[in-house]
């Protein structure tokens, strides 16, 4: 998911600006709506109920009682009504350590996820900003460079980096990125995040009007309040589009979390939890749908409350291509 | 809720510590001596993402590339890892199944993206049914997981089925079935679920490009008494063909690296397995960093056409542009 081309993403906003602008009913609509016949729409509803059903069906056993889930299936509640928040209570509450402990977890995403989405931001910014207005031999073999790194997947690093943050980085007992902390985890994310940072950044920053920083220039302004006073501010929609992308990539991330968390309550993320107690206790089907919803109702939330408004920040960087 | 404050104050640490980098960096550059300023500003600004790449990213690929040719105890071993991987029966099996994944989940996501979006293109409601096949993109593919295996979940035949499709079985007077465990036919209920996933997105991009196709043509074809499937294959189709090629490719990418839903729904047991979970098992589960290594520059090796591929492509649409 972390090399979504450019393009990509601008289509994507295209559409929802189409979609905006569909209240005027015109000839051509006419004209379309008589070219898709009923199979069309019968095939549509069809695939519209095979890619709902399964999460639904998820969500309404998350609240039956575990007998329930257990013993029939969930279409059975159009029947027989019978709902609990015992799952949910069950797979969030510390217990000991058979229980989820899922809240924990849950903090733990965040803890990870927040930092990881900040530092990419802010060190992919400063890096486009210079590749879209520094002065200095070698920039384009360097920013083309840069971005040829989203080839490598990052698969290609694990080993080693794991190695370097728990050997190389080491004097004596002092661990410059400690284990058992959110360290690590920020550090890898922010270095594989970076490529597609710079380049998305770098195309959007490289739009601002180039009067605008002559114009501070001449003033007097160095790089650094160029950055924080005129940059910043103005590539603000293309901060926030890349920052709900990169938080929707972190918080779903399982393999960077395996590798380098530990796997404990301390810093595991929720994604690695559940991934957990599916392996060790797959048929504990009240606990798993009551977590899978869990894990899932932030980026729902994200994604459903904030798409028009990075699908329109990246439009804004889009514009030229 | 102790728990929660040792971690809201780790973030708060790791935040002030990248603020406190940061804040100095800028001190830096400001106070530079006028002559060489640019070029320490220049270096200050790109120097932390840089030296993340060179460190973590860089450098690692290529000391993965190296141990590739290494043992479990790091001795040279030339290229064992490599026959291994196109000798033994178990990792021929992981090859065997990537290849089925690359070649049925881009063309399968793609076809029901496209079918999809030019169902409901112009269609009442539009936009809800959009958003109902585009969710599966925000749900992490652990959490699919789980949404999949339930419906896959299997009873015996006595008793009461509480995975959908099983039910679906009986409902025509079939037997239930181990959707997971039965080779090979378990590969292909693994990759539903990635087609799952992948269709949203297919369907977003590609719904933008047919929206974007000039009403003349459209109108042209049909003056001229096209049918609707005629209309497709000749006006459509070669219009979108640079959007359809970018989904291809894009799928294909993320196809190759998938990890996660392998992981959590059989951990690759049962002749499940592809490339990037045969990677992290031999090199963390399985004490073979070696043959790990060899299994990430493979996917690499994989990756990398269809990247060029891509790249070129964009290159020559901007030209054209």
């Amino acid at each position: 998911m972390s090399t979504v081309p450019l393009d990509n993403q601008k289509e994507l906003l295209r559409d929802v600006d189409d979609d905006a602008s569909q209240g005027n009913p015109t000839m051509q609509t006419r004209v379309r709506q008589r070219l898709t016949s009923r199979g069309a729409t019968a095939a549509a509803i069809i695939i519209a109920v095979i890619w709902t059903v399964p999460t639904f069906g998820l969500l309404v056993s998350s609240f039956r009682p575990e007998d329930n889930i257990k013993g029939n299936g969930w279409w059975n509640v159009f029947t027989d009504r019978q709902f609990t928040l015992e799952n949910y209570a069950d797979v969030l509450s510390p217990g000991g350590s058979q229980s989820p402990n899922l809240l924990s977890y849950f903090v733990n995403s965040l803890a990870i996820v927040i930092p990881g989405t900040i530092f990419t931001l802010v060190l992919g910014s400063m890096a486009a900003y210079m590749f879209a207005w520094g002065r200095f031999r070698g920039k384009d073999s360097l920013f083309i460079f840069v971005f040829a790194l989203q080839i490598v997947p990052l698969q290609m690093a694990l080993i080693p980096l794991l190695q370097l943050f728990t050997q190389v980085l080491k004097f004596g007992d002092f661990q410059v990125l400690p284990s058992g902390t959110y360290a690590q985890l920020w550090v890898a994310h922010t270095i594989f995040g970076l490529p597609l940072a710079i380049f998305l950044l770098h195309n959007f920053i490289a739009e601002i009007p180039g009067e605008v920083i002559e114009a501070a220039r001449v003033d007097g302004a160095g790089h650094s309040t160029i950055f924080w006073r005129i940059i910043v501010p103005l590539a603000t929609p293309a901060l926030a589009s890349f920052g709900i992308f990169q938080f929707l990539w972190l918080w779903n991330d399982l393999l960077v979390a395996l590798v380098f968390s530990g796997g404990g309550a301390d810093v595991a993320p929720i994604t690695q939890r559940l991934a957990e107690i599916q392996g060790s206790r797959g048929g504990e089907w009240q606990r798993l749908t009551a977590g899978a919803f869990v894990s899932i109702i932030v980026p729902l939330a994200v994604f459903f409350g904030l798409q028009r408004y990075f699908v329109r920040g990246l439009l804004a960087g889009g514009l030229k291509g | 809720m102790e728990d929660f404050a040792d971690k809201g104050l780790q973030v708060v640490i790791g935040l002030a510590i990248f603020a406190a980098i940061i804040g100095l960096i800028m001190l830096v550059v400001d106070r530079a001596p006028k002559s060489g300023r640019e070029k320490l500003q220049v270096a200050g600004f790109l120097a932390p993402a840089l030296i993340l790449l060179a460190v973590g990213l860089v450098f690692p690929a290529l000391q993965t590339s190296y141990l590739s040719l290494t043992n479990g105890n790091g001795d040279f071993v030339g290229l064992d890892n490599f026959v291994w991987m196109f000798t033994q029966p178990e990792a021929l099996v992981t090859l065997r199944n990537t290849l089925i994944w690359v070649v049925l989940v881009p063309l399968l996501a793609s076809s029901i993206g496209l079918a999809y979006a030019v169902f409901i293109d112009r269609a009442r409601g539009e936009k809800a049914l959009k958003a109902l096949v585009f969710m599966p993109m925000a749900i992490s593919f652990v959490g699919a997981g789980v949404i999949w295996r339930f419906v896959y979940a299997y009873k015996g035949p006595e008793q009461d089925q509480i995975g959908l499709l099983n039910q679906v079985l009986v409902w025509f007077g079939q037997e239930p079935k181990q959707f997971l465990l039965d080779a090979p036919e378990n590969t292909f209920f693994l990759i539903a679920v990635m087609i799952w996933i992948q269709t949203g997105f297919a369907m977003v991009v590609l719904s933008a490009a047919i929206k974007g196709i000039p009403t003349e043509i459209v109108e042209a074809a049909r003056l001229d008494g096209a049918s609707a499937w005629q209309q497709f294959r000749n006006v459509t189709i070669p219009t979108i063909r640079g959007s359809l090629i970018v989904v291809v490719t894009t799928i294909t990418i993320g196809t190759l690296k998938v990890f996660d839903i392998v992981r959590t729904m059989t951990a690759g047991q049962y002749e499940t397995s592809v490339v990037a979970n045969e990677m992290y098992t031999q090199a963390f589960r399985a004490g073979e960093p070696g043959r790990g290594a060899a299994l990430a520059l493979v996917l690499f090796l994989m990756v990398l056409p269809v990247v060029v591929y891509n790249a070129r492509l964009l290159r020559k649409q901007k030209e054209i542009r």
